[in-house]
């Protein structure tokens, strides 16, 4: 039987992670490279690294994280953040990442993502969604409205239906953020995850929200996700991927044991 | 030399990137040549069986692998590797190299999801099948050395082999159905996971085929 699947995400700037972990002695840590490394060891199904650096020329120091990663950890893991171009991809993937997501890109020029899957394959792409709600109105007839630029421009699109015509373009995975619930730390979205996850037949990764083990067994049971992102309760040390792997043994989802 | 072939079906740097971790050195290549005269054969791929046999055909690769298959050559399917080995693929009924007898399926949509058994609804699989998944052992092969019961397996796919026979299928896993994940006989061992993004485990059958000596 599948497992449900644990994916820390790190934002990485210029080459660093924006927010250390704290081991267990505190010591902090900013280095992409050794993260990985200390999650791959630590249980991690998956990892998702998210570049927020500014500018585009920056970009090569990415790959270079990219490359690195790739030599030491033996697990999948995707890039995303700033993908705009077939060429950003082929970089991103040549470099050794498992999955490319697009997100901004996609919405401004869908066509990125049937000539992603065409190119490399639907198992490579990924579809960064990040959405708001905002009731059931003209146009948005699930009432989740995708937004862009972090949460600020509102694109006028529905969630559900840009997720449909996503996978019909080849789209092999969702990552479906939740503005509303992202940084609440009072759990998932339950709602949307499962109204998405419910109707489109690719795997919908939850994101936003988590803050305790119980949010992902709340999402992966009832919210039917297929994997569940994590950031800061994992980067600051307030739980480990060992405690909520076996929170979630322990409360009917099923987990590859790494404990 | 191993030799990773590169027959036009996806990023074989992480194969290459895992074997040079473990300490053994390989080359990717297209060069019958450089194929023939290998030690150890790995190919690997995704994506569809079809368009692999076709990348296969363009470079005349398909003929060199039958015949370092028959020459004895430790070979090892990853993937789409481990559907190209069947006699054809259900997929645009594409014929394949037919090491092994038997046919490339789809998961169908219709197939149960055994998650989520406590409602009365019948939810759809999800395709591709993709994550960690366990591997039921129903063959011993000296490449599952050191490999343990719970240990589990990164698969991507939307397709899965289905042997004729029994003898030549050494494990299976359960998605929807029961399907076979590594199959093989002689010289020949294939899975349908990915052995190099499926951590420790993963490593460890990969490095057990870099010294692996079939008789």
């Amino acid at each position: 039987m599948l497992s449900k699947r644990i994916i820390p995400c790190l934002d990485v700037r210029n080459g660093r992670t924006t927010k250390g972990i704290k081991f267990k002695d505190n010591v902090e840590i900013g280095d992409p490279v050794e993260m990985a490394r200390f999650y791959y060891e630590e249980g991690a199904d998956e990892l998702v690294f998210y570049d927020i650096t500014a500018s585009h020329e920056k970009r090569d120091i990415m790959i270079d994280v990219v490359k690195r990663v790739a030599e030491t950890i033996f697990i999948p893991f995707s890039v995303g953040g700033g993908i705009r171009t077939l060429d950003d991809m082929h970089a991103v993937l040549l470099a050794g990442a498992e999955k490319v997501s697009v997100n901004s890109a996609a919405v401004k020029n869908p066509e990125i993502i049937s000539r992603g899957a065409k190119a490399f394959g639907s198992q490579c792409v990924v579809l960064g969604m990040d959405v708001k709600y905002v009731g059931k109105k003209q146009g948005i007839d699930s009432g989740y409205e995708i937004v862009i630029n972090g949460g600020r421009k509102f694109m006028g699109l529905d969630a559900l239906s840009w997720a449909k015509k996503a996978r019909d373009l080849g789209a092999g995975e969702i990552c479906l953020n939740s503005i509303d619930a992202d940084g609440t730390k009072d759990g998932y979205e339950m709602n949307l995850t499962r109204m998405i996850s419910d109707n489109i037949d690719i795997p919908v990764i939850a994101s936003g929200g988590a803050g305790t083990p119980a949010h992902l067994a709340d999402v992966l049971k009832q919210g039917r996700a297929s994997a569940a992102l994590i950031a800061s309760m994992v980067h600051y040390g307030t739980y480990t991927i060992s405690e909520i792997k076996k929170y979630l043994d322990g409360h009917g989802v099923k987990i590859r044991k790494t404990f | 030399m191993i030799v990773i072939v590169d027959y036009g079906a996806g990023n074989l740097t992480s194969v290459l990137r895992a074997v040079s971790f473990l300490g053994f050195k390989s080359v990717i290549s297209d060069r019958p040549e450089e194929i023939l005269e290998a030690d150890r054969i790995i190919f690997p791929g995704v994506g569809a069986a079809g368009s692999a046999m076709d990348g296969m055909k363009i470079r005349g690769i398909d003929a060199v692998m039958k015949k370092a298959f028959n020459s004895g050559t430790p070979m090892l399917g990853i993937c789409v590797g481990c559907q190209i080995i069947m006699e054809k693929s259900e997929e645009n009924d594409a014929s394949c190299l037919g090491f092994i007898p038997g046919e490339v399926k789809a998961f169908s949509k219709k197939m149960r999801s055994d998650e989520n058994m406590e409602t009365e609804e019948n939810f759809f699989l999800k395709v591709p099948h993709m994550g960690w998944n366990s591997l039921e052992i129903v063959q011993n092969h000296p490449l599952f050395n050191g490999i343990k019961k719970e240990d589990e397996f990164y698969f991507v796919h939307s397709y899965y082999p289905v042997p004729v026979k029994k003898e030549h299928i050494f494990g299976t896993t359960e998605y929807g159905i029961n399907f076979a994940s590594v199959i093989g006989y002689d010289n020949l061992f294939a899975s349908q996971f990915h052995l190099e993004k499926s951590g420790e485990p993963g490593l460890l059958i990969l490095k057990n085929f870099c010294v692996w000596e079939p008789c």
